[in-house]
């Protein structure tokens, strides 16, 4: 219940404090002593990196979510009719698919559900409870991909000092979430699908460019000269609506503090840092810990960690509880 | 981290309640300017400006764009390519479908009705099953002296050119296959292009003729479309003025097929019957 909790609260953009000493369990108090007399040497974690690191999630994701938009507008383009439609909504082999984010715009406007879309939504709810939430966030959404290279770009200049990253409070996007919802529901229309980077993206990439490019155009600068991931951080209703349906996903990344050297690699290169603050030395309340909702699965923390402290798991329900 | 930023930076490091309070107003404007560029979409909509030929089938246009889910999957199972997804200029209706009659009109090739078919939100009410019980706008003679029939003139060669893309399904040449109108030559002592094209006088005819399309004779228009009455032959040329009657679906074939720059026959979009 606690990771259900504690992911709705990093959800709405609040931090999790600190534990208390009563509530780490006493296994995991073991590792957090003995790592206190047994503080690492940064000789030792330059050992630890010393090899590099494989980029295999990141590989596996990129040629997914390629490979999926290509299908979108091969499907269209070349008339194979496999995937029809657009990331708001389409038809797999026939079956109806919506994306859970439009569909909800487009209940909150219309007020009015037809059974097409009941359909649509259901696969997709299954669906994504099964692969991870968020993961369509890092697995699908082709702005994700244009954002990642723009951070690229972002976290070069920041090294460089050209720039300086400007946060803002994460709790931003659940007032985007609620505004986006209120002004559906007043005003008829589905307002966020007319700035959404990824409905403009998905649809220039199936039917041609559009003048709307120019606005995701926009958003990739302002990414890369002045808010590290800003749209995704800060804003995207989308990935608000994913993160809720993470919180009951079995998929999610596993944290085992035993072998950690508490180098925090992993929460520089994440996009939501706040989800993997357990890796932060003293914080893990078990010998496993489970990345919150938020967490997209992209798998960058996979593929950097070398003491293999974070992995993906998928449990199986009413399987072995960590203990 | 923190002792390379305190050494390179000139700047006294600010407080964490200082940066909190820049970060907190940073939020407020990130805010404000982000739903302020989705609010102008609303302009647009608001203006009444934006006045589309939707697909057959779309709801009221309030209630058209409140369900539509901007998927396209209605572009995609159109024969002739008729519907076009709108830009950024259309604000709210970003990504809603549309039909440019004069380019590419719709012409019920399908006859199943395809795009209403593929709605998967019932923008495009599934309360429809044939071509003539759709509304989409109603044909009106906007420029009459501008009309070769009015003119009593006939119409020779091709209708829009050797260039215009637009197609039209003939069923005498290829029942699935539409021909593209720069391939299709006419030869008319009176034009009567609008009423010979017009896909409900079309269906009419073969059911008159007994072949009703799809061999279906719920496909059989109930009502006339368009006709041609006779207004004057006094001079010996016989001139004619095409009237568009209540079964008139405003799928804007007659708009794309009229021969004369700007088109004589336009469609109004939602518009309903004037007779």
């Amino acid at each position: 219940m606690s990771y259900i909790k504690e992911s709705l609260i990093q959800l709405f953009g609040g931090e999790i404090k600190k534990p208390a000493k009563e509530d780490i369990k006493p296994a995991a108090q073991k590792i957090h002593f003995y790592k206190k007399a047994n503080p690492v040497t940064k000789a030792y974690i330059e050992e630890l990196h010393a090899a590099g690191h494989s980029n295999k999630w990141r590989n596996r994701r990129w040629l997914t979510l390629l490979f999926i938009n290509l299908l979108f507008v091969l499907s269209y383009q070349l008339d194979i009719q496999l995937l029809e439609g657009a990331l708001t909504a389409s038809r797999f082999a026939g079956f109806h698919m919506a994306d859970l984010n439009s569909a909800l715009q487009v209940m909150l406007a219309f007020k009015e559900v037809v059974l097409n879309l009941i359909i649509g939504t259901t696969t997709v709810l299954i669906m994504w409870i099964l692969l991870g939430g968020r993961a369509f966030c890092s697995w699908i959404c082709p702005y994700h991909l244009l954002a990642e290279w723009a951070e690229a770009l972002h976290v070069w200049l920041a090294k460089k000092k050209i720039i300086e990253n400007k946060t803002f409070h994460r709790g931003t996007r659940s007032v985007f979430y609620v505004i986006f919802a209120l002004l559906a529901i007043i005003t008829g229309y589905t307002v966020f699908e007319t700035i959404s980077p990824t409905g403009i993206l998905s649809r220039a990439l199936i039917y041609g460019p559009s003048f709307a490019l120019v606005w995701v155009g926009v958003l990739l600068l302002f990414e890369a000269f002045v808010s590290r991931r800003a749209w995704c951080r800060y804003v995207c209703p989308i990935g608000m609506t994913y993160g809720f349906v993470g919180l009951v996903s079995p998929l999610r990344v596993t944290y085992t503090p035993t072998d950690c050297a508490h180098e925090g690699d992993c929460r520089h290169v994440c996009l939501v840092p706040h989800v993997l603050n357990m890796t932060v030395k003293g914080r893990a309340k078990d010998v496993r810990v489970d990345a919150g909702a938020d967490c997209t699965r992209c798998g960058l923390c996979v593929d950097l960690c070398p003491t293999d402290s974070l992995r993906f798991e998928f449990k199986m329900p009413g399987g072995k509880k960590s203990d | 981290m923190a002792n390379d930023t305190v050494k390179n930076n000139k700047k006294p490091r600010l407080s964490r309640k200082e940066r909190a309070r820049r970060e907190f107003i940073r939020s407020i404007a990130l805010t404000a300017g982000v739903v302020g560029v989705a609010g102008l979409g609303y302009y647009p909509v608001a203006k009444g400006e934006i006045n589309r030929l939707r697909p057959p089938g779309a709801l009221d246009e309030e209630d058209f764009l409140a369900s539509c889910i901007k998927c396209g999957q209605c572009v995609q199972v159109c024969p002739v390519e008729a519907i076009k997804l709108a830009d950024i200029f259309d604000g709210f209706g970003i990504g809603a479908p549309y039909v440019d009659a004069r380019a590419q009109a719709c012409d019920f090739s399908c006859d199943g009705l395809q795009c209403v078919l593929a709605c998967p939100t019932g923008s495009l009410t599934h309360e429809l099953n044939y071509s003539h019980e759709t509304r989409m706008g109603f044909a009106r003679l906007s420029r009459p002296s501008k009309c070769l029939a009015v003119q009593g003139k006939g119409f020779k060669g091709l209708v829009r050119g050797a260039e215009f893309k637009g197609k039209l399904r003939f069923d005498e040449i290829d029942r699935w296959i539409p021909v593209p109108l720069a391939e299709h030559e006419f030869d008319l002592d009176s034009c009567d292009l609008c009423m010979r094209l017009c896909p409900i006088e079309i269906r009419r005819n073969q059911c008159d003729a007994g072949k009703p399309p799809s061999g279906d004779v719920n496909q059989c228009p109930p009502k006339q479309a368009i006709q041609l009455l006779e207004i004057d032959n006094s001079d010996g040329s016989v001139k004619m003025k095409p009237e568009v009657l209540e079964g008139c679906v405003g799928c804007g074939v007659c708009e794309m097929v009229c021969p004369v720059e700007p088109a004589a026959i336009v469609i109004d979009a939602r518009a309903e019957a004037t007779v």
